[in-house]
Protein backbone atom coordinates (compact mmCIF):
# COMPACT_ATOMS: atom_id res chain seq x y z
CA UNK A 1 0.00 0.00 0.00
CA UNK A 2 1.33 3.58 -0.76
CA UNK A 3 1.35 5.69 2.07
CA UNK A 4 -0.14 8.49 2.93
CA UNK A 5 2.42 11.19 2.38
CA UNK A 6 2.71 10.52 -1.12
CA UNK A 7 -0.71 11.18 -1.57
CA UNK A 8 -0.35 14.71 -0.46
CA UNK A 9 2.45 15.15 -1.81
CA UNK A 10 0.53 14.54 -4.91
CA UNK A 11 -2.61 16.16 -3.80
CA UNK A 12 0.32 19.54 -2.99
CA UNK A 13 1.66 19.24 -6.01
CA UNK A 14 -1.33 19.64 -8.22
CA UNK A 15 -2.80 22.56 -5.75
CA UNK A 16 0.82 23.70 -6.77
CA UNK A 17 -0.19 23.57 -9.93
CA UNK A 18 -3.51 25.51 -9.51
CA UNK A 19 -1.57 28.24 -7.77
CA UNK A 20 0.45 29.01 -10.46
CA UNK A 21 -2.92 28.92 -13.37
CA UNK A 22 -4.74 31.13 -11.19
CA UNK A 23 -1.49 33.93 -10.75
CA UNK A 24 0.13 33.27 -14.54
CA UNK A 25 -3.05 32.84 -16.60
CA UNK A 26 -4.31 36.04 -18.71
CA UNK A 27 -7.34 33.61 -19.87
CA UNK A 28 -9.86 34.20 -16.86
CA UNK A 29 -11.60 30.60 -17.93
CA UNK A 30 -8.07 28.77 -17.31
CA UNK A 31 -8.16 31.22 -14.80
CA UNK A 32 -11.62 29.53 -13.22
CA UNK A 33 -10.80 25.64 -13.64
CA UNK A 34 -7.40 26.72 -12.11
CA UNK A 35 -9.30 27.00 -9.17
CA UNK A 36 -11.36 23.97 -9.89
CA UNK A 37 -8.17 21.88 -9.83
CA UNK A 38 -7.29 23.78 -6.46
CA UNK A 39 -10.25 22.20 -5.03
CA UNK A 40 -9.90 18.91 -6.59
CA UNK A 41 -6.62 18.87 -4.73
CA UNK A 42 -8.01 19.53 -1.59
CA UNK A 43 -10.80 16.65 -2.31
CA UNK A 44 -7.61 14.30 -3.25
CA UNK A 45 -6.06 15.62 0.41
CA UNK A 46 -9.50 14.56 2.40
CA UNK A 47 -9.81 11.03 0.43
CA UNK A 48 -6.59 10.11 1.59
CA UNK A 49 -6.95 11.15 4.92
CA UNK A 50 -10.42 9.76 5.75
CA UNK A 51 -8.77 6.09 4.13
CA UNK A 52 -6.10 6.38 6.76
CA UNK A 53 -7.81 7.45 9.78
CA UNK A 54 -10.50 4.49 8.87
CA UNK A 55 -13.52 7.30 9.15
CA UNK A 56 -16.01 8.28 5.93
CA UNK A 57 -16.53 11.59 7.66
CA UNK A 58 -14.02 12.47 4.40
CA UNK A 59 -16.27 11.40 1.65
CA UNK A 60 -18.92 13.82 3.37
CA UNK A 61 -16.51 16.21 2.97
CA UNK A 62 -15.42 15.60 -0.39
CA UNK A 63 -19.02 15.35 -1.44
CA UNK A 64 -20.13 19.02 0.00
CA UNK A 65 -16.90 20.38 -2.10
CA UNK A 66 -18.41 19.29 -5.22
CA UNK A 67 -21.75 21.04 -4.42
CA UNK A 68 -19.84 23.99 -3.66
CA UNK A 69 -17.62 23.46 -6.65
CA UNK A 70 -20.56 22.96 -9.34
CA UNK A 71 -22.80 26.16 -7.78
CA UNK A 72 -19.50 28.19 -7.93
CA UNK A 73 -19.25 26.79 -12.16
CA UNK A 74 -22.52 27.88 -12.49
CA UNK A 75 -21.98 31.40 -11.00
CA UNK A 76 -18.74 31.98 -12.30
CA UNK A 77 -19.04 31.33 -15.48
CA UNK A 78 -22.63 33.32 -15.45
CA UNK A 79 -19.84 36.06 -14.51
CA UNK A 80 -17.85 34.92 -17.19
CA UNK A 81 -20.98 35.50 -19.82
CA UNK A 82 -21.54 38.87 -18.47
CA UNK A 83 -18.09 40.14 -18.96
CA UNK A 84 -17.70 39.29 -21.90
CA UNK A 85 -20.62 40.41 -23.44
CA UNK A 86 -19.90 43.94 -21.79
CA UNK A 87 -16.20 44.21 -22.85
CA UNK A 88 -15.94 41.67 -25.80
CA UNK A 89 -12.60 40.27 -24.02
CA UNK A 90 -11.65 37.33 -21.59
CA UNK A 91 -8.47 39.03 -20.92
CA UNK A 92 -7.99 39.30 -17.25
CA UNK A 93 -5.81 42.15 -17.17
CA UNK A 94 -8.77 44.28 -18.78
CA UNK A 95 -10.94 43.88 -16.14
CA UNK A 96 -9.40 46.03 -13.77
CA UNK A 97 -12.15 48.69 -13.07
CA UNK A 98 -15.08 48.20 -10.79
CA UNK A 99 -17.50 50.29 -12.37
CA UNK A 100 -17.33 51.87 -16.37
CA UNK B 1 7.17 -2.85 -6.82
CA UNK B 2 3.85 -4.45 -6.77
CA UNK B 3 0.52 -3.43 -9.14
CA UNK B 4 -0.71 -1.08 -6.44
CA UNK B 5 2.71 0.69 -6.92
CA UNK B 6 2.13 1.44 -10.51
CA UNK B 7 -1.01 1.84 -10.95
CA UNK B 8 -0.71 4.98 -7.77
CA UNK B 9 2.63 6.17 -9.90
CA UNK B 10 0.88 6.26 -13.65
CA UNK B 11 -1.84 7.80 -12.20
CA UNK B 12 -0.40 10.73 -10.38
CA UNK B 13 2.33 11.40 -13.40
CA UNK B 14 -1.18 11.46 -15.69
CA UNK B 15 -2.60 13.83 -13.61
CA UNK B 16 0.22 15.96 -12.82
CA UNK B 17 0.65 16.39 -16.47
CA UNK B 18 -3.08 16.93 -17.19
CA UNK B 19 -3.08 19.77 -14.74
CA UNK B 20 0.80 21.00 -16.18
CA UNK B 21 -0.84 20.96 -19.88
CA UNK B 22 -3.61 22.89 -18.94
CA UNK B 23 -2.48 25.55 -17.40
CA UNK B 24 0.23 25.57 -20.73
CA UNK B 25 -2.28 26.10 -23.20
CA UNK B 26 -3.25 28.80 -25.12
CA UNK B 27 -6.44 26.86 -26.59
CA UNK B 28 -9.24 27.13 -23.98
CA UNK B 29 -10.95 24.08 -25.66
CA UNK B 30 -7.11 22.03 -25.40
CA UNK B 31 -7.29 23.06 -21.49
CA UNK B 32 -10.86 21.99 -20.00
CA UNK B 33 -9.87 18.50 -22.13
CA UNK B 34 -6.23 18.03 -20.43
CA UNK B 35 -8.14 19.17 -17.03
CA UNK B 36 -10.58 16.03 -17.97
CA UNK B 37 -7.23 13.92 -18.57
CA UNK B 38 -6.08 15.15 -15.17
CA UNK B 39 -9.47 14.58 -13.72
CA UNK B 40 -9.66 10.70 -14.83
CA UNK B 41 -6.50 9.85 -13.56
CA UNK B 42 -7.56 11.14 -9.92
CA UNK B 43 -10.73 9.46 -10.10
CA UNK B 44 -8.27 6.41 -10.36
CA UNK B 45 -6.40 7.68 -7.34
CA UNK B 46 -9.52 7.63 -5.52
CA UNK B 47 -10.81 4.51 -6.54
CA UNK B 48 -7.23 3.50 -5.53
CA UNK B 49 -7.90 4.83 -2.03
CA UNK B 50 -10.81 2.28 -1.35
CA UNK B 51 -13.82 5.24 -2.31
CA UNK B 52 -15.22 3.67 -5.56
CA UNK B 53 -17.93 6.17 -5.32
CA UNK B 54 -16.29 9.22 -5.16
CA UNK B 55 -14.27 8.12 -7.85
CA UNK B 56 -17.52 7.64 -10.11
CA UNK B 57 -19.26 10.97 -8.59
CA UNK B 58 -15.93 12.70 -9.69
CA UNK B 59 -15.98 11.48 -12.99
CA UNK B 60 -20.04 11.87 -13.68
CA UNK B 61 -20.65 15.21 -11.82
CA UNK B 62 -17.07 17.23 -12.60
CA UNK B 63 -16.19 15.56 -16.02
CA UNK B 64 -19.68 14.96 -17.02
CA UNK B 65 -21.24 18.17 -16.11
CA UNK B 66 -18.96 21.02 -14.73
CA UNK B 67 -16.40 20.78 -17.88
CA UNK B 68 -19.25 20.38 -20.60
CA UNK B 69 -20.78 23.65 -18.86
CA UNK B 70 -17.17 25.06 -19.56
CA UNK B 71 -17.06 23.69 -22.88
CA UNK B 72 -20.70 25.50 -23.32
CA UNK B 73 -19.54 28.69 -22.23
CA UNK B 74 -16.39 28.25 -24.40
CA UNK B 75 -18.91 27.61 -27.24
CA UNK B 76 -20.87 30.59 -26.43
CA UNK B 77 -18.59 32.63 -26.44
CA UNK B 78 -17.26 32.09 -29.64
CA UNK B 79 -13.49 31.72 -28.48
CA UNK B 80 -10.80 30.35 -30.85
CA UNK B 81 -8.06 30.39 -28.92
CA UNK B 82 -6.53 33.28 -31.01
CA UNK B 83 -7.51 36.23 -28.36
CA UNK B 84 -4.73 38.68 -28.02
CA UNK B 85 -4.10 38.00 -24.22
CA UNK B 86 -0.19 39.45 -24.47
CA UNK B 87 -1.24 43.10 -24.71
CA UNK B 88 -0.23 45.05 -21.59
CA UNK B 89 2.24 44.28 -19.35
CA UNK B 90 1.22 42.33 -16.02
CA UNK B 91 1.07 44.71 -12.92
CA UNK B 92 3.33 41.73 -11.11
CA UNK B 93 6.25 39.82 -12.67
CA UNK B 94 6.27 36.46 -14.05
CA UNK B 95 8.99 35.29 -11.53
CA UNK B 96 7.13 36.89 -8.85
CA UNK B 97 4.74 34.84 -9.84
CA UNK B 98 6.07 31.63 -9.62
CA UNK B 99 8.20 32.04 -6.46
CA UNK B 100 4.77 32.65 -4.94
CA UNK B 101 3.74 29.05 -6.20
CA UNK B 102 7.07 27.50 -4.89
CA UNK B 103 7.18 29.21 -1.44
CA UNK B 104 3.69 28.05 -1.38
CA UNK B 105 4.55 24.31 -2.48
CA UNK B 106 7.11 24.16 -0.36
CA UNK B 107 5.80 25.38 2.81
CA UNK B 108 3.13 22.30 2.34
CA UNK B 109 6.04 19.92 1.51
CA UNK B 110 7.17 20.75 4.92
CA UNK B 111 3.84 20.62 6.44
CA UNK B 112 3.33 16.98 5.05
CA UNK B 113 7.12 15.84 5.65
CA UNK B 114 7.15 17.25 9.25
CA UNK B 115 4.75 14.68 11.20
CA UNK B 116 2.62 17.35 12.32
CA UNK B 117 -0.44 15.55 12.15
CA UNK B 118 -1.44 14.06 15.78
CA UNK B 119 -0.38 10.42 16.07
CA UNK B 120 1.46 10.41 12.68
CA UNK B 121 2.92 7.21 12.94
CA UNK B 122 -0.21 5.68 13.01
CA UNK B 123 -1.49 8.20 9.72
CA UNK B 124 1.57 7.61 8.04
CA UNK B 125 1.36 3.74 7.38
CA UNK B 126 -2.04 2.54 5.50
CA UNK B 127 -3.67 0.00 7.27
CA UNK B 128 -6.26 -2.17 4.88
CA UNK B 129 -9.73 -0.72 4.74
CA UNK B 130 -12.73 -3.13 5.87
CA UNK B 131 -14.90 -4.39 2.74
CA UNK B 132 -17.16 -1.67 3.34
CA UNK B 133 -14.98 1.25 3.70
CA UNK B 134 -16.34 3.87 0.84
CA UNK B 135 -19.42 2.39 -0.17
CA UNK B 136 -22.15 4.06 -0.83
CA UNK B 137 -24.13 2.85 2.31
CA UNK B 138 -21.54 3.91 4.28
CA UNK B 139 -21.25 7.59 3.12
CA UNK B 140 -24.74 7.84 3.10
CA UNK B 141 -24.81 6.69 6.57
CA UNK B 142 -22.40 9.34 7.92
CA UNK B 143 -24.12 12.59 5.69
CA UNK B 144 -27.76 11.96 6.26
CA UNK B 145 -26.89 11.41 9.84
CA UNK B 146 -24.06 13.31 11.41
CA UNK B 147 -24.18 15.52 8.20
CA UNK B 148 -27.40 16.27 7.46
CA UNK B 149 -27.51 19.99 8.25
CA UNK B 150 -24.89 20.87 6.04
CA UNK B 151 -26.63 18.86 3.81
CA UNK B 152 -29.36 20.42 3.51
CA UNK B 153 -27.76 23.71 3.69
CA UNK B 154 -26.18 22.96 0.28
CA UNK B 155 -29.56 22.91 -1.14
CA UNK B 156 -30.28 26.27 -0.18
CA UNK B 157 -26.83 26.96 -1.82
CA UNK B 158 -27.63 25.79 -5.30
CA UNK B 159 -30.94 27.19 -5.14
CA UNK B 160 -29.22 30.65 -4.57
CA UNK B 161 -26.30 29.82 -7.05
CA UNK B 162 -29.44 28.75 -9.65
CA UNK B 163 -30.93 32.55 -8.83
CA UNK B 164 -27.55 34.34 -9.18
CA UNK B 165 -26.48 32.43 -12.44
CA UNK B 166 -29.86 33.53 -13.98
CA UNK B 167 -29.63 37.16 -12.73
CA UNK B 168 -26.20 37.28 -13.88
CA UNK B 169 -26.58 36.43 -17.32
CA UNK B 170 -29.99 38.00 -18.24
CA UNK B 171 -29.86 40.54 -20.86
CA UNK B 172 -30.73 43.93 -19.21
CA UNK B 173 -33.78 45.18 -21.14
CA UNK B 174 -33.16 48.33 -22.15
CA UNK B 175 -29.52 50.32 -22.88
CA UNK B 176 -26.55 49.00 -20.84
CA UNK B 177 -25.28 46.69 -23.54
CA UNK B 178 -23.50 48.28 -25.71
CA UNK B 179 -22.11 45.44 -27.60
CA UNK B 180 -23.63 43.58 -30.32
CA UNK B 181 -25.45 40.51 -29.28
CA UNK B 182 -23.67 37.35 -29.50
CA UNK B 183 -25.83 34.69 -31.66
CA UNK B 184 -25.92 32.31 -28.61
CA UNK B 185 -28.04 34.34 -26.97
CA UNK B 186 -31.18 34.95 -28.57
CA UNK B 187 -33.38 32.09 -28.07
CA UNK B 188 -33.04 32.78 -24.16
CA UNK B 189 -34.07 36.03 -24.75
CA UNK B 190 -37.02 34.76 -26.67
CA UNK B 191 -37.68 32.30 -23.70
CA UNK B 192 -37.80 35.23 -21.36
CA UNK B 193 -40.50 37.58 -23.40
CA UNK B 194 -43.08 34.41 -24.03
CA UNK B 195 -42.82 34.08 -20.42
CA UNK B 196 -43.55 37.29 -19.55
Amino acid sequence: MVPITVYLIVAAVLFGIGTVGVLISRNIIIMFMSIELMLNAANLALIAFSRALQVPDGHAFVFLVLTVAAAEAAVGLAIVITLYRNRETINIDRFNLMKW
Amino acid sequence: MNLDTIVFFVSAIVAVFGATMMIAQRNPVASVLYFIVSLVAQAVLYIQLGSVFMGAVLVIVYAGAILVLFLFVIMLLNLRGQENLTDRSPSVSRFTKYLISALLFVEMWFVVKSGFFPDAGQVGVMVEAPGTFGSVEEIAMVLFTRYLYPFELTSILILAAIVGAVVMAKRERSGGAPSTPSKGQEPTNTVDEAGR
